[in-house]
């Protein structure tokens, strides 16, 4: 068991390490690709240490477009699990409003997060809220789907438990079909997450005025490739901080199962 | 005890002129056929039948999870329709709840109805310790094994205290030498806190082992073969002559109706 643990992480060092020290090989020492293309570790590593307290060349430092990128981001996000839970959760429970609900929700599930972007810069602008918005679109889907997924796993012969002991309706819910449907409702909300933060990338890229995406896509105009790993890094670094923060949410909620 | 107006003891639960059928694509399935029962105060009755009877769909009845097709279920002279906590229910898959811990699932009858945090402690705490599974309060059921699953879930329906407890072929899902130690349990159970109790088997030194009466069901449709009175001293020895005389009888009956 340890040493399965241990060979896995020294698995998991090795495959990081052989692949930075290829990307190496590639600039640095056999100068395959041009330096001003595909920069070396060592200067990507230089910029991502500057770009800390440096506002060139998009006017804003890492922090700066990283708080700005997470603040829209979590804000989409919290919306979408506010009202996508307990939407999934209500349809599951009362066929009146999974009849309501689902045929406008079908229509819109299939359209991808992503998709909103110009239809919402038209109506918000290219502010935080037209950002929101669709992080909101991209997150909510999930949020509601595995609510209403997870309240259908309920068991029978609980109901039945609770029924004999006399439980309301509501308290059936409560004590019996929402702690049944919590592990999926946690899925969705980590589903969400990645979602969320695809979208509020993609919407960075489109139109901003700050942010990670934002940052990447100046870059790009002026060839500073650096800053754009840099700025690729940043967004895959924040996404692994956000799910450790997750699973430790989802270890202290989610009790007793497996 | 209550009596009715002639003075004459109205039973615990009374079962007359039971009927079920079920209708599926396949035809009409009749399961119970005019049974007729009834269960006094204090009284363990153990319901002893071949698999597939229709035990379990009796059982249901009786408790009121399910209705008859034409027949009544008096419980105290009143009509039965639904569950009530005054009926408990030990189900025969368990039925734990698996978010809730060892104390959460026997407190959660008289949580459900508001009863105050002091008194369900008090009586939690009593009840966990009668069947024995003091220092596991505050284990998740995951942890646990079959027996002990079995000891929560008939300390669940105790800590009710219910007027009368159903039990549903508790013990089918434990191995043999499991099986006889829950038997002697719930033998010093029922004696330390008297309860009238139906008890359900298919396993003849159980209903011989557990039973003031026997009910004896025959095959499906199924009717009431016949009754026995034990009278054997308690605690009972399954080796004694007299034991081994009645258990020889009511299979021999048993298999008559087979
Ligand atoms: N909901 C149901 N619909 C149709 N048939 C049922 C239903 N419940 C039970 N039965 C049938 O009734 C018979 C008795 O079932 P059950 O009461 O579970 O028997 P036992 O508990 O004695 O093993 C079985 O043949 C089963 O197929
Ligand atoms: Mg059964």
């Amino acid at each position: 068991m340890d040493k399965r643990k241990i060979i896995s992480a020294g698995l998991a060092i090795l495959s990081i390490v052989l692949f930075i020290f290829i990307w190496y090989l590639c600039t640095d020492v056999l100068e395959l690709v041009p330096a001003r293309t595909l920069p070396s570790p060592e200067k990507v590593l230089d910029s991502f240490i500057k770009k800390f307290h440096d506002k060139n060349p998009d006017g804003g430092t890492l922090i700066e477009h990283t708080l700005a990128s997470l603040q829209v981001a979590l804000t989409g996000y919290l919306w979408a699990i506010i009202i996508g839970v307990p939407l999934g959760i209500f349809m599951a429970w009362n066929r009146n409003v999974d009849k309501f609900v689902r045929p406008l929700f079908d229509l819109l599930k299939p359209i991808p997060g992503v998709a909103w972007i110009p239809l919402m810069i038209v109506i918000f602008g290219i502010g935080i809220k037209s950002k929101a918005a669709v992080v909101f679109c991209s997150a909510v889907v999930p949020c509601i789907l595995n609510s209403y997924t997870g309240i259908k796993q309920s068991k029978e012969v609980h109901m039945w438990v609770a029924r004999t002991f006399g439980a309301t309706r509501l308290q059936m819910l409560w004590t019996v079909a929402i702690p049944t449907a919590l592990p999926h409702i946690m899925t969705g909300i980590r589903v969400a997450l990645s979602s969320a933060w695809v979208a509020i990338v993609a919407a960075e890229l489109l139109g901003s005025t700050k942010g990670l995406g934002f940052m990447i896509q100046q870059s790009r105009g002026i060839y500073r490739t650096d800053i754009i790993i840099v700025g690729m890094l940043a967004i895959g670094i924040c996404g692994i901080i956000l799910s450790i923060i997750l699973s430790f949410i989802e270890h202290l909620v989610v009790k007793g199962r497996k | 005890m209550q009596m009715d107006s002639k003075g004459k003891l109205i039973p615990v639960i009374e079962g007359r002129k039971i009927c079920k059928r079920f209708s599926s694509k396949r035809g009409e399935k009749t399961v119970l056929e005019d049974i007729d029962l009834s269960v006094s105060e204090n009284e363990f009755v153990v319901l002893f039948g071949p698999g597939q009877c229709g035990k379990t769909t009796l059982m249901n009845i009786l408790s009121g999870l399910d209705v008859p097709t034409s027949g009544t279920v008096y419980c105290d002279g009143e009509i039965v329709q639904r569950p009530a906590p005054e009926r408990g229910v030990v189900f025969q898959a368990m039925a734990l709840f698996p978010w809730l811990t060892v104390r959460g699932n026997v407190a959660y009858g008289l949580k459900a109805r508001g009863v105050p945090r002091d008194e369900w402690m008090e009586r939690s705490d009593y009840f966990i310790k009668l069947v024995g599974l003091e220092g596991f309060e505050d284990a998740y059921i995951n942890r646990l094994s079959g027996g002990m699953k079995q000891r929560v879930g008939i300390a669940r329906a105790y800590c009710n205290d219910p007027k009368v407890l159903f039990m549903d072929e508790p013990f089918s899902a434990l191995d043999a030498q499991t099986r006889y130690m829950m038997q002697d349990e719930i033998a010093r159970i029922w004696e330390t806190e008297k309860k009238t109790v139906v008890f359900v088997t298919n396993n003849i030194e159980e209903a011989v082992f557990l039973a003031d009466r026997i009910i004896l069901l025959t095959n499906c449709p199924s009717h009431v073969k016949k009754e026995y009175r034990i009278d054997l001293p308690r605690p009972r020895d399954y080796t004694s002559r007299d034991f081994l005389l009645l258990r020889d009888e009511i299979t021999k009956q048993m298999d008559s109706t087979l």
